[in-house]
Order: structure tokens, then C-alpha cells, then sequence
């Protein structure tokens, strides 16, 4: 029975293994290269989200993180429904996956040559997340400072705002750059619905907000009592990952 | 010291031939295997992973750590230059070659109850292993601990040397199954209340004891938080599988079922639970804690938003999976130690060939608070017919921090 | 240069369902077994924790235990006159990665294939001529349904599937598949307990005249200990199936079935974040003698072996081959070569009920919790009437209620805005979607073969995919749509919105993950790469399994078949192979 480096948990090992582990972040998974012989555990071993961090912008400069705030909140407006996208946290959602992963596509195949696709053949741009926004939003503030008397996205009224962003989604505004500007539209549009409705860890979605307004009751994981309630109404409230839901607490 | 006609029996060979002489009768070496299997002398002598009893198994006692010696046969390492009767003075009194006293960390206190025939099969059993050269530094105790020679005070408060005396009102296998437990399985160890010199209570015995942040459950037959409610199939079924309709061996146990209890014979299982089911244990009722309590309606949410697809919505469990909950008296000890430590670190059940699944509870101390842990432990302990203490946050708090800093 | 390892019997690429299947049979005749991963070793309590397992952004969207395409991607194109460019994040289909591979985080649908679809060309020949399938390029697996069946019952029991038979022993069973090949017994677990919607959709399909039954489902309805003795859990329609690991214990996966008994095993070793590079043959060319692979630290070893098995999912077992210069790549000019050809896919529509006055709840699903009606499926109809061949499965299983990915809303509404946040929230609880999943047939302008451009991280031409949906597929899809349609009327909706399948095929939107051919099965060595015991016609100590096996694709899942066919090559390989090394099928 050998392993390389992943071992059983017996009541000796714990005594003799360096076990100070972090509560909130640190990987101590087993990632043994070789395994033989075990069936690899670890006490504390768990990968939960890393939490968004202190409040403050990570990715965006204050001008742009102006201007993403506002265009999350007319992307999804604030009514009797729910909180403006801005109040849910959509802006904060998105500076914190531009910082990541995800914003500089380091999980995509990112190997040229970058030749023009077919539509059927997806994004095949050299431009990361974070670049498309760095540089769309700044061909967008000099494309509205051009042509809106030298206003910012953010000095424009809802309505205006709101029409801009139309002619954006239908790609009827030349934002220069060789930029897509129904593209660069749905990619913001995307991030914000991801924001919106995914779990409060990420940034967005503040309070599981839009979790209560549709009726998703989050990261529940046992509905055996209501499987066969057909037609009836779940009665639960949502459960977030990191915070679980105020019942838990006293 | 007397040697006994059996044991002088049984090294005979041994002793003419010299410490190290392989004479292998089989029905000998067997017995000797079984005893060192009755008395999982792997679970301390054998690193995972490492040459059989080569020893380097730490042990962290109240007093500091100690690590289990090399018992192969090896002369400059092991037990090589040991004769028979060093071996059976040690088992029997702690005092081991050239007079060096064991701490009881090596129980031997528990084997002192052995018979010199098992110990003599067991010594040919030892010697037939294959030598290996490993050094081991047993004694890493602090000072004073350190210094042996305190145990003579210690052996002279706490310990005498005894042979294992049968009870005549009882029968032939409730005397096995005394035999086991108080001696070469030496349960007590874990399972019985410790003075603070670390020796048993002996009126509580198997009454249950926390050590290296696992609690060791009562194993007396008391109804609310003992065996009362186990059947004999179901305390036989637990040391032969693992697994029972209430409980899946974890943590230390899950060693002791692998190593030792698995491979005991049907009948000496059955002899064990014959025995265990008839020590009284005190019977304590208590009432639940009221549902309605802030605890409870706290750890009731908890407890349906975490533990609920595992462990069922009425505490149920699934046999040999999730553990049961309701009506399980190893939620309703006393100490809540074991299961503040299954939530915070998870756990991964141990696995026999008639159990292989070895399912893993999740670790849960980057999501709950120590109140939360507590709240839903305190539910857990009151819920479906259960009633025991409530948890205190801070007793969470403390194990967190033990269990972290790896001590 | 690559160091040298010392030898084992068995080397397998991959451990995923079919490595692990492998990996057991053959550990249990003793023989020494090492397989390779190039993803990292998975478990359920750290890598799916309760806590966090359901996590739509992690795992759905940004696909957390996926494989990555930085790692290895595809290029593609729909045909031969195009440039094939990399997708350069996948979309249509995605792959699986690490110990466990894409079974660790499937939906669950467990399916045995038609009898028909085993001798599909014949079949097909027999009753309908063979100008109607004149431009399909259809192939019989050499293999019968009759001969998988023991290896159908034995991967539905080691799963413990959840399911009705329509069929035991040819008696006619009421509530199951009346249109099902013929078994030998029930499954090893009664169907799941149905939610709202596919009851519904159930008794729309039954008011006129089809024969809905319970989709047979790898999300166990009840505790199970399967016969290796591991136990499982009860699902509990948590809604995060597919994408996702199972926290419980409750979806059917090598970590749930077999890993805890095989890890244990001195004679296997599973070494993790290793990549294979390719398989080495000796000079002959006939025989494999190693894999050379990189470990996590870049170092590049060569394991020998006297066996090679790719169990690398079908699309990898395909490129491993042509990178290995095992069987002659596909061309399909002078359809000459046979690894690569044969590619197919999936043929999937959709019909999205909006309702008024009923409460659906999505999010209490699993992946296989649904019910489906197959008397449109493969050849169950007589095509005489119609201008295809093929059919689908028409599914309502609906897997979640996830709101990233689904918050459906009637066609129009705008994309933002408050109509758009006020049709979500009215919309949400009650729409009942169906799906129809329809078969693939071959052609030969789709196909597989290796980029001549783009490459990945080790200089290894990347696979290039040629697909478009076949017009028999498309006319196909077409008229199953129309039947879907009669449903979704019988059900009285406020709207009914259907989504039509249509050339050309794109590759951004998620459709299936259900690859197939590339390493075809068959009974003649110029148009299959591996006889019927899924061994190489070239190199007769390599065996290759998974989908890439199918020489076309039945409207139904593939991991039930997979299965069975890797039980049918551990028979062979044990019983036969091992006793008599060399070709099991004589060229």
C-alpha cells in the first residue's frame, strides 16, 4: 500500500500532520500524482468560492466603475420588482470576474492565428473580457462624449441612457476601434445577468435578491418533501452559499 | 517473576535457539497473529503505508507525544535482543528490557491481563516477522514526563499487575468476551474515563472518554447513550463491517475496525457484544431540549439547509452511507467532541471488504460559525426521541482552534 | 527525453466511466494496471461539499470541472470548403476532464440503444431499399443488441438505474418503454418519483395516443448497494445535476461505483495530472509498447505496457490515435482511412409551454427525473411515408431551475429593462419545456481528422471537426417537431414557443456532449477502425472505448451503450485476448 503524497486520516495522522489550514480559502486537497493502494481523504480538505474582499474596485479605475454602475442599472432598473443592478451589486460582480480568471480568458485557447470566423464558429478575438472592457468603455465615453455634448454615460438622464444602450444591442452606433458594439453590448449584458442572479459570494445578487424575486430558493440541495407536491408553492426562502439564510442565525 | 508452565511452554524453542530463532509452528504462529490482532498492535507499530511493526506511529497523550517503537526482530532497532520473558515481564508489569518502565501509552495495564499463553504465541508470532531497520526515539516527552522513572510512582497509585480472573457466574463466552475487552482489546483505553494521571476510572469503565479530539463513546450498555438499543448483530455487524443500521466507523475506530475487529473471529465478536450488553451503565433520563428554544429553531434550519440530503429529514440516515441520527446514541454522549469535529473537519468512514464505500463527510468549518455548529449539533442531540446536552459555541470555538494548529 | 518506467500489464488512458470499468475488470484477474489522467484526482466530499457543490457560476458557467480548451480544444467547421478555427472556449459540447471525467457530472440518462440500431445499414436496407439512405453512410457495429445485453444489465446494475422495463423477457410491461429491445429483467431500481412537469407532459403525450414512461435515470430513487458492495444514495432533486458533482452519493458516477473498491487495490494506480501525449509503437508498427505522458511537473515519462486501452472519452480516443499513427486518418476525398470517419453528434429541438396558472418549481429536478416517449425514435415507426430515416426521443426532463441559464420568456420580450424583469419573474415558475433528442447518421463529408494550423500547449496538431447536421437529419427533426408540437397543443398553453433544428450546425450554443465515431466498430477493416471487440485492426494490443466505437448515433444518450461496451471489451480481453494475444477478429 504506497502512496507519493496522499495518506489516510487515522487518529495518528492528524497528531502528525502540519494541519493549519486557513477557514476561508486554502486548498488542502488531496492532489496526489499518484495514487495506489488508498482512497485518498483529508481532514478540512474543501474548496469553497474565495470570498469577493474589502469593499473598493479591483479591476475598474473610478471612471469606469462609474460608468459600469450605471449601465447595470438601467440594464436592469430598479421597480417595485427588485433593486436596480447597482444596488444588487451587478458592477462590483463584474470588476471582481474581470480580475479573474475569467477576465483575462486564461482558461481558453488563446493560440493564434486569430483569423475572422463564421458566425457558427464563436468569439475568435485576441481581446479578453478585461480588454473589451477597457477598451469599450472608453470608446463608448468618447464615443457619447463626441456626440452628447461632452457627457459621460453617467451625466446622461435614464432615458437617454436607456437609448443608447438600444442602439447598441442593434449595433446602430460606430463606437470605432474595429469594435462590435452589439457584441461589446451583449457581453455587458451577459456579465450583468450572471451577476444578478448568481450566488451573493461573487459580489452581485446582494441579499439573494433576485433569487426572491423569481422564486429560486438557491443552494438547497434536498427537496424530497416536494417532489410530489405538484403545484404548490416552495414555501422556503433562499440559502447562500457563504451566509446560508438569516434563520441560521440566533 | 515466575515463569508460568504455559509460557515456558511456548518459548521453550525460542529461548534454546535465541531470540531470533524462526521455529514456526503453524498453529502457534497463527494463534500469535490473532493475538497480535485481537490486540491491533498495527494500529500503533505499523505507519500507513509502512513496514509491518517497524513502528514511528506518534501518539499525543495529555502529556506530550510518544512514539510507538520498532517490534520486528531486528537487534539494533526492534526488539531483536529481547528474550521471551523480557517480553512477557513488559506485558505484563510495563517494564521492558534492561528494566526500562513503558508508559502506558502501551497499554499495558489491559495486556497485563493476558495469559502467558497467548503472550508467548504472540512473542513467536512477533519473531517471525521480517526485521527491519528503522530507529525510533519513543520517549519525546516534555520534562518532567520524560523521565521515566516517574512511573514508578505512577504504576505504585494506579496500576497492579493481575491475570485475568474469569467470573464463575457468567458464562464461557461472556468470560471471552471480558477477556478481550479488559485485556489484549484493551477498549478501556479509549473508551474509559481517565484520572488525571491518565490511569482508567475504574467504576466508570467504558463509560466513555475524549482523547485526540475524538470522543471514544460509552460502550457500556446504558439505553439513551450506550449500547442499550444495539441487538448483538448490531455490535457484532459494526466490529465486523464497519457499518450497523446506526453508525459507520470513523476516525480512530475506523483503524480499529480495519486492522483489528474485522478480522476477530465470529465467535469472539459475539463474545465482546455478550459481554458489553451486560454492564449495566447508569441510566440517566433526561428530557429533550424544547424545539422552541432559540438554539433549536436556529439549528433546525441549519440542519434542514445542510444535513437534510444526507442524513434525512427525520434523521434517519441510509445504512452504511449516512449515518443515523435519530434514536443513535453516538449523538446523545455526554461529550460532544467527535461530533463538533465530523462538521468542522469532515470525516471519511473507514472501509472493510464487506463495507468498501468509505463515504467522506464534507467539512463544513468554512461555512458554519461556531454558534451555528453548535445550534445544529444542539438540534441534532434533541431531535427524533434524542435528548442530551445543548453545545456551547465556545466549546466549537476551542476545538476549531485545536484541530487548525494540528495539536 | 522521456524516462522509462518499469513496465505494467495494462496501461489506460483516462479515468473516467470506461477507465474505471476497465480498470476494475481486469484488476480483478489479477492483472497490474496503471491509468493515466490528465485532470486531477476528483472526490466527492472535497470536490462536491454540499456547501458548494450547488454553485451555478462555478461549475455551470464558468465550468469548474470541465476540461479547460486551453488545455486541449477542437477546431471546426461544417464543411470541407471552410477554414476550420479553433473553438476557442467550447460551447456546443464540453468535455470532461479528471478522475471521473464527464460520468462525474452527467444528467444521468441511462439508455440501451434499439435492437435495430445494432444493424442499422441492414436493417434499414431490408425494410426501406437502400436509395433511401443512399447518402447517409450507415454501418453495422458487428456487434448485436442480443450479444451487449448481459453488459447493458450488468452497467445498469452496477449504476443502480432507476428505471421501468417496457420489455422482460419479451412480455410487454405496462408504465415502461413498449418500444425497448428485449431484457432480461426489471432494473435494479423502481423509477424516480416524477415532479409537476413531466406528469403533465406525460398525460398531454397519453391523450393522444403516445406511450410516455420514465426516463431511465442514473440519480438514484432509493438507497442501493450495488454489487461490488458500495453504497448509494437517494436523490434529492436538488437541481444541480448536469455540470455538477453529486454531494450525496446519489448520481450514478466511477467515483459512486467503483473508485472506493478499486482505489483500494494494490495492483491499480491511477496517476493524475498526466497528460498522455501519444501511444508508441514498436517498429513494426503492429504492436503499442508504451504511452509517453507529462506529469504535473512538465516531466515526460514512457510507461510501457503489454496493453494500451484509451478510454479518453470518443473525441480523444480519436485524436490519440491519429497523433499515434494508429490506423490510416480518414479522407474523405478518396474515403480512404478510418479514424476520423463517421463522426456524429446529436439532432436536438425544443418546445417551451408558457403557462398561466401553474407552478412548475424547476429548481426540484435532477438530470434524469423526467419521462419520455419514444414511438418517434429511431426505426420504433414505419418511415415508409416519410422522406427520413432515424427518429428521436422526445424528453421532458426538466434538470433545473438554474437562473443564470434559465429564466425562460415569452419570444419578443426585450432582453433588458423592466418588461424584461416583469415577464422574468411571471414567466419563471411556470413554463414546461420538452425537448426531442434525435438520432445521427453518418455522412461522409463529417468527419474527424488533425488541424493542419493550430496546435496545442505541446505542439500536437489539435483535432479538426468537419460537421453539419445531415438534410435527412434536419428532415427528421422536422417532423418529430411537428409531433412535439401535438403535444404541447394537448397541454393548452397560454403560448407555445418551438425551436426548430436548422442548418448549419453552430458551435456556441450548448446542444449535446454527445460526440460519436471516430474509431468506428465494425466488421470490415477499411471502414471501421476496430472490430467488433473494439480493438484496434492495426495494432491488436490497443483497445479503444467509448463512443467513438458508435458507427452512428441512435437518438438517445450514449453512456448506457459505453458502459455496456466496456464490460463487452473486458470480456474480451479477458476471456479471449489475455489466453490468446493477438487480432480476436481475423481482417
Amino acid at each position: 500500500m504506497s502512496t507519493d503524497s496522499a495518506f489516510t486520516a487515522t487518529r495518528r495522522h492528524f497528531l502528525t500532520s502540519a494541519a493549519a489550514i486557513s477557514l476561508v480559502t486554502v486548498s488542502t486537497h488531496v492532489r496526489a500524482q499518484s495514487i495506489s493502494g488508498v482512497l485518498p481523504w483529508q481532514p478540512f480538505a474543501a474548496e469553497p468560492p474565495t470570498p469577493i474582499g474589502p469593499q473598493g474596485w479591483v479591476f475598474f479605475t473610478p471612471a469606469e466603475a462609474a460608468a459600469v454602475e450605471a449601465i447595470v442599472d438601467r440594464l436592469i432598473p430598479a421597480d417595485d420588482l427588485s433593486v436596480g443592478g447597482k444596488e444588487a451589486g451587478c458592477a462590483v460582480f463584474i470588476d471582481r470576474q474581470l480580475a479573474g480568471s475569467y477576465g483575462s480568458s486564461s482558461r481558453l485557447y488563446m493560440k493564434g492565428p486569430f483569423l475572422p470566423g463564421l458566425p457558427t464558429q464563436g468569439y475568435q478575438g485576441k481581446e479578453t473580457p478585461a480588454a473589451r472592457y477597457r477598451e469599450g468603455l472608453a470608446a463608448i465615453d468618447a464615443y457619447l462624449r463626441k456626440t452628447m455634448n461632452g457627457r459621460s454615460f453617467v451625466h446622461l438622464n435614464a432615458d437617454e441612457q436607456d437609448q443608447f444602450l438600444k442602439t447598441m444591442e442593434a449595433g446602430k452606433v460606430d463606437l470605432g476601434g474595429g469594435i462590435n458594439a452589439t457584441r461589446l453590448f451583449d457581453l455587458i449584458l451577459g456579465n450583468t445577468m450572471e451577476g444578478f442572479f448568481a450566488d451573493p459570494i461573487y459580489g452581485g445578487n446582494r441579499d439573494m435578491v433576485s433569487w426572491k424575486m423569481i422564486g429560486f430558493p438557491g443552494a438547497r440541495y434536498d427537496y424530497r418533501d416536494h417532489i410530489s407536491k405538484h403545484n404548490q408553492r416552495y414555501p422556503l426562502g433562499p440559502v447562500s452559499i457563504a451566509g446560508g439564510r438569516p434563520e441560521w442565525s440566533r | 517473576m515466575r515463569l508460568s508452565f504455559a509460557f515456558a511452554a511456548a518459548t521453550a524453542l525460542i529461548a534454546s535457539f535465541g531470540a531470533n530463532a524462526a521455529e514456526n509452528q503453524f498453529d502457534q504462529l497463527e494463534r500469535g497473529r490473532y493475538m497480535a490482532v485481537l490486540g491491533d498492535c498495527a494500529g500503533c507499530h505499523t505507519l500507513p503505508g509502512g513496514a509491518p511493526f517497524a513502528g514511528g506511529v506518534a501518539l499525543q497523550t495529555p502529556f506530550g507525544k510518544l512514539v510507538a517503537p520498532n517490534i520486528t526482530p531486528d537487534s539494533e532497532t526492534g526488539i531483536g535482543n529481547w528474550s521471551a520473558e523480557d517480553f512477557r515481564r513488559m506485558m505484563k508489569t510495563g517494564i521492558g528490557h534492561n528494566g526500562i518502565r513503558l508508559y502506558p501509552a502501551m497499554p499495558y495495564p489491559a495486556y497485563s491481563r493476558m495469559s502467558d499463553g497467548d503472550i508467548g504465541d504472540l512473542w513467536v508470532y512477533l519473531n517471525a516477522l521480517q526485521p527491519v531497520k528503522n530507529a525510533v526515539v519513543a520517549n519525546q516527552l516534555p520534562f518532567p514526563f520524560n523521565i521515566r522513572l516517574s512511573l514508578i510512582g505512577w504504576n505504585w497509585l494506579n496500576f497492579t499487575p493481575a491475570d485475568f480472573t474469569p467470573n464463575p457466574q457468567k458464562s464461557a463466552e461472556w468470560n471471552r468476551g471480558a477477556y478481550i475487552v479488559e485485556g489484549p482489546g484493551h477498549c478501556g483505553v479509549c473508551h474509559s474515563p481517565k484520572t488525571w494521571m491518565g490511569a482508567d476510572k475504574t467504576n466508570v469503565a467504558l463509560a466513555g472518554e475524549v482523547l485526540q479530539g475524538w470522543m471514544a463513546p460509552k460502550i457500556t450498555a446504558a439505553p439513551r447513550d450506550g449500547l442499550g438499543q444495539w441487538s448483538l448483530d448490531d455490535i457484532t455487524g459494526y466490529l465486523k463491517t464497519g457499518t450497523n443500521r446506526f453508525d459507520i466507523a470513523s476516525g480512530p475506530m475506523a483503524e480499529v475496525v480495519s486492522n483489528s475487529t474485522s478480522k476477530m473471529t465470529d465467535a469472539d465478536l459475539r463474545a465482546v457484544a455478550v459481554y458489553l450488553k451486560d454492564l449495566p451503565g447508569e441510566t440517566q433520563t433526561r428530557s429533550a431540549i424544547a424545539a422552541d428554544s432559540a438554539a433549536m429553531r436556529t439549528g433546525a434550519a441549519i440542519y434542514a439547509d445542510n444535513c437534510s440530503a444526507c442524513h434525512g429529514g427525520n434523521g434517519e440516515g441510509t445504512p452504511k452511507l449516512f449515518p443515523r441520527l435519530a434514536g443513535n446514541a453516538l449523538t446523545q454522549q455526554a461529550d460532544a467532541t467527535s461530533l463538533i469535529r465530523v462538521v468542522l473537519a469532515g470525516s471519511q468512514a473507514g472501509a472493510t471488504h464487506a463495507a468498501p464505500t468509505a463515504p467522506a463527510m464534507p467539512s463544513l468549518a468554512w461555512r458554519l460559525n461556531d454558534a451555528q455548529v453548535a445550534d445544529v449539533l444542539t438540534y441534532v442531540r434533541n431531535t427524533w426521541g434524542n435528548a442530551a446536552t445543548a453545545v456551547p459555541a465556545e466549546d466549537v470555538a476551542k476545538l476549531r482552534r485545536q484541530l487548525q494548529s494540528g495539536n | 527525453m522521456a524516462r522509462k518506467l518499469p513496465p505494467k500489464d495494462v496501461v489506460i488512458v483516462g479515468l473516467g466511466w470506461t477507465g474505471a470499468i476497465l480498470a476494475h475488470e481486469l484488476t480483478e484477474a489479477g492483472l497490474d494496471v496503471v491509468a493515466i489522467e490528465r485532470g486531477p484526482w476528483r472526490d466527492t466530499a472535497t470536490d462536491f461539499n454540499i456547501g458548494y457543490a450547488p454553485d451555478e457560476l462555478r461549475y455551470s458557467v464558468r465550468r469548474d470541472l470541465f476540461l479547460q480548451p486551453a488545455q486541449e480544444t477542437l477546431t471546426m467547421r461544417n464543411t470541407s470548403s471552410q477554414t476550420a478555427l479553433p473553438m476557442r472556449d467550447f460551447g456546443s459540447f464540453l468535455p470532461g476532464t479528471g478522475v471521473g471525467g464527464a460520468g462525474t457530472h452527467w444528467n444521468g440518462h441511462t439508455w440501451r440503444f434499439f435492437p435495430s440500431d445494432f444493424n442499422l445499414k441492414s436493417h434499414l436496407t431490408e425494410r426501406y431499399g437502400a436509395a433511401r439512405i443512399a447518402d447517409l453512410t450507415i454501418e453495422d457495429w458487428g456487434l448485436s443488441y442480443d450479444e451487449l445485453e448481459s453488459s447493458y444489465d450488468r452497467f445498469e446494475y452496477l449504476a443502480g438505474i432507476s428505471g421501468k422495463a417496457g420489455n422482460i423477457q419479451g412480455k410487454l410491461q405496462d408504465g415502461g418503454n413498449p418500444f425497448e429491445g428485449v431484457r432480461q429483467r426489471e432494473y435494479p431500481l423502481p423509477a424516480m418519483q416524477m415532479s409537476y412537469a413531466p406528469t403533465l407532459f406525460a398525460e398531454g403525450a397519453r391523450s393522444i395516443g403516445f406511450h410516455p414512461f420514465p426516463t431511465p435515470s442514473a440519480n438514484l430513487s432509493k438507497a442501493y448497494v450495488n454489487p461490488l458492495g458500495i453504497a448509494m444514495g437517494q436523490c434529492t432533486a436538488c437541481g444541480f445535476c448536469e455540470r455538477f458533482g453529486c454531494a450525496n452519493y446519489s448520481k450514478a458516477s466511477a467515483h459512486t461505483t467503483i473508485l472506493p473498491v478499486l482505489m483500494r487495490k494494490p495492483n491499480f494506480e491511477a496517476r493524475c495530472n498526466s497528460e498522455v501525449l501519444h501511444v508508441n509503437l514498436d517498429a513494426t508498427r503492429k504492436m503499442a509498447k508504451s504511452v509517453t505522458y507529462v506529469d504535473a511537473s512538465g516531466e515526460e515519462w514512457e510507461q510501457p505496457a503489454d496493453l494500451v486501452l484509451l478510454c479518453a472519452y470518443g473525441l480523444h480516443n480519436a485524436r490519440l490515435m491519429m497523433l499515434s499513427g494508429i490506423g490510416k486518418v480518414y479522407d474523405p476525398s478518396t474515403g480512404e482511412g478510418t479514424v476520423g470517419r463517421n463522426y456524429c453528434y446529436q439532432t436536438n429541438a425544443g418546445v417551451q409551454l408558457f403557462f398561466d396558472d401553474k407552478n412548475f418549481n424547476p429548481f426540484i429536478a435532477s438530470g434524469a427525473l423526467g419521462q419520455t416517449v419514444d414511438d418517434f425514435n429511431g426505426d420504433a415507426f414505419d418511415h415508409g411515408s416519410v422522406d427520413f430515416v432515424g427518429g428521436a426521443g422526445i424528453n421532458c426532463i426538466p434538470t433545473n431551475g438554474r437562473p443564470i441559464g434559465y429564466r425562460p420568456v415569452p419570444p419578443g420580450t426585450p432582453r433588458w429593462g423592466s418588461a424584461w424583469k416583469k415577464a422574468t419573474a411571471e414567466n419563471y415558475l411556470s413554463v414546461l419545456g420538452f425537448s426531442s433528442q434525435g438520432s445521427s447518421y453518418a455522412t461522409r463529408g463529417n468527419y474527424l481528422d488533425l488541424d493542419p494550423t493550430y496546435t496545442d500547449r505541446f505542439g500536437r496538431p489539435l483535432m479538426r471537426m468537419t460537421f453539419d447536421f445531415p438534410d435527412n437529419d434536419i428532415r427528421m427533426s422536422h417532423w418529430v417537431s411537428d409531433r412535439m408540437e401535438e403535444i404541447g397543443k394537448a397541454l393548452k398553453p397560454r403560448q407555445m414557443v418551438s425551436s426548430r433544428r436548422q442548418k448549419s450546425w453552430n458551435s456556441v450554443p450548448y446542444q449535446s456532449t454527445h460526440n460519436t465515431g471516430g474509431a468506428i466498430m465494425g466488421t470490415d477493416p477499411k471502414k471501421s477502425a476496430v472490430n467488433r471487440y473494439l480493438q484496434s485492426w492495426d495494432v491488436p494490443n490497443v483497445f479503444v472505448i467509448g463512443a467513438s466505437a458508435f458507427p452512428q448515433n441512435a437518438g438517445k444518450n450514449p453512456t448506457g451503450t459505453v458502459g455496456a461496451l466496456a464490460f463487452w471489451a473486458a470480456d474480451a480481453i479477458r476471456d479471449k485476448y489475455l489466453r490468446n494475444p493477438g487480432a480476436l477478429v481475423s481482417a
